[in-house]
């Protein structure tokens, strides 16, 4: 039984495979392995032709046109919103805002607060292992206002010291804003004592979801977050897209953005009244290709289903795991009791530089360096890791491909 | 090691050793080995000034002032971009500032480790080799007498 489950998987996997036309790619003599998907994932076929379809047959300007191509290609962006808004659980489309990314999305938060509602003496609380995108913005924000940022420490093996977040709660934090999945050790935060910690003293939260959405099912009315941000590219779908979730009546009280097109009521010298949710925060002609292919990444993993992904990468993490710690002298930072599938190593004494550049003469597509967590990688006072991190469509080959490639390097470094 | 000859010949030279080598981890492995014998930089050079800004691999190039001739110590604590190092250091030290400045250094194709010179590699090579041509540069515009 256990065997046949096996074959229908793998046959499962093929398929999947060939759906994404990039993997059969060959890379210095060799067919490419890409473990670099939480850098960005690639796209399947699905994905490009629909940003095929809609350059070729439904391309015109959006919400302004009362000519008929114009009407379809509003009817297409603003689907993809309701498409997007039920995917994340969003109560409605009003409180999906679209960005460039999760960079933009964490960015609009921290210059928004920045006009109201943030002054000297407040604090916003981050962690050790966030991405410099959701440190930079915080601390622009902090030096504009006098507001302090509030740091919450890891432990050894990657995990949110628990205590040291709730110590960090008082009566001046005016916002939690955490990463729901580190993409450098890849550990699973406890999102749903985080928000429920923070709200209990009234203090929103926002989750960087970069790294999470790809990988599990998220439900934003579920977790009672309060702002959410995901990037396209990381899912499946086309760059420089992604999507701020906010609740509705935050939002509404958020002061405006850019200021532009497509953003406001009326305009006059005298005062600019401005448009309602979520357009207010999206000034000038947005990226429409990006919000129909987003949308279609969508379709493509729910067709898939989250079940079956969860289970794959599950399976490949354990395996990978499993193999890498194997590897005489290889150390792997980061390991948290809940984990997505990225693996953060090191190779004895050698330089990551030196390990990928191996590896990507074997084909094998990993991250080297500090992966924009420079604060953690003082912390655990290192120059950066290999990271390999694994999408549903990878494979136990690869891995193997991967193990025999890091015992490569390892004479050449010795 | 010592080497004899002008730019161009020592390039040559190398070219002739890493042709000796099919495999292509035979030739790192040989790079390695070179960038293993580079003379250790002084310690009070191994700082933020003195190091060149890349990416990950972190390169500290040392100038060592000699009149009107190229001569510098460098480190990396990436072992293949110190190798690399130790390739161009071969070539291009004891060389007059003047054709350093204008040095044609396309030999690093042919050994087939140019992949490692783009600024996208972000390894500091890049860097460094532009900070190698403006000491050069700066030598020779030193060295040309003003009226």
């Amino acid at each position: 039984m256990k065997g046949a489950e096996l074959t229908i998987s793998n046959e499962m996997l093929e398929r999947i495979r060939s759906d994404f036309p990039i993997l059969d790619k060959t890379i210095n003599g060799h067919q490419l392995a890409y473990l670099d998907n939480a850098a960005t994932a690639q796209k399947p076929r699905f994905v490009v032709d629909r940003i095929d379809k809609y350059y070729t047959e439904e391309n015109a300007n959006v919400h302004r046109g009362v000519h008929s191509l114009s009407q379809t290609a509003t009817e297409a962006y603003e689907g993809a919103r309701s498409r997007i808004a039920s995917f994340l659980g969003a109560s409605n489309p009003r409180e999906i805002v679209f960005t460039r990314g999760t960079t933009e999305a964490i960015n609009l938060v921290a210059s928004s607060m920045g006009v109201s509602g943030i002054e000297k003496g407040d604090e916003i609380v981050v962690s050790e292992m966030e991405h410099h995108s959701n440190i930079v913005p915080w601390q622009l924000l902090c030096e504009r206002t006098g507001a302090t940022l509030r740091v919450v420490p890891v432990s050894d093996s990657g995990e949110l010291e628990y205590d040291e977040y709730q110590a960090r709660l008082n009566e001046r934090t005016k916002l939690v804003a955490l990463v729901h999945v580190s993409n450098s050790l890849g550990t699973i935060n406890p999102v749903r004592h985080i928000i429920s910690d923070a709200h209990s003293m009234g203090i929103p939260v926002l989750l960087d979801g970069a790294q999470a959405a790809p990988h599990m099912k998220v439900d934003v009315s579920n977790l009672d977050v309060d702002y959410y941000c995901v990037s396209s590219h990381k899912m499946f779908g086309p760059t420089g897209f992604g999507v701020l979730y906010g609740k509705e009546a935050i939002l509404e009280a958020l002061p405006p953005y850019q200021g532009g097109g497509d953003m406001i009521e009326e305009v006059d010298f005298a005062g600019t009244t401005f448009n309602e949710l979520p357009h207010k925060f999206e000034a000038g002609t947005p990226h429409i290709e990006g919000a129909v292919g987003f949308a279609a990444a969508i379709d493509y993993l729910e067709g898939i289903g989250f079940d079956w992904i969860s289970e794959q990468e599950s399976d490949l993490l354990t395996y990978a795991t499993g193999r890498l710690r194997d590897i005489e002298g290889l150390r792997i930072v980061g390991e948290a009791r809940q984990k997505a599938s990225v693996i953060s190593f090191l190779l004895g004494n050698s330089h990551p530089y030196d390990v990928g550049t191996v590896l990507d003469k074997l084909g094998i597509a990993v991250r080297t360096g500090h992966h924009c967590t420079q604060p953690l990688m003082k912390r655990y006072d290192i120059p950066g890791t290999v990271r390999a991190s694994l999408a549903f469509y990878n494979t136990r080959d690869e891995i193997d491909r991967l193990v025999d490639g890091l015992k490569k390097a390892a004479v050449l470094f010795s | 090691m010592t080497a004899s000859g002008n730019i161009a010949e020592r390039a040559a030279a190398l070219v002739e050793e890493f042709s000796m080598f099919e495999d292509w981890m035979d030739r790192y492995q040989y790079l390695i080995d070179l960038g293993k014998e580079l003379p250790e930089i002084d310690d009070e050079f191994r700082t933020d000034d003195y190091r060149i800004r890349g990416c990950q691999s972190q390169v500290w190039l040392q100038p060592i002032p000699e009149r009107d001739v190229i001569h510098f110590k460098a480190d990396s604590d990436a072992q293949i971009t110190k190798g690399l190092i130790a390739v161009l250091l071969r070539v291009v030290n004891g060389q007059s500032a003047k054709d350093v400045a204008s040095a044609n250094l396309s030999f690093l194709d042919e050994l087939e480790l140019k992949e490692h010179l783009s600024p996208t590699r972000k390894n500091g090579l890049d860097s460094m080799l532009k900070q190698i041509r403006m000491y050069a540069a700066a030598i020779t515009a030193k060295s040309i007498p003003t009226s």
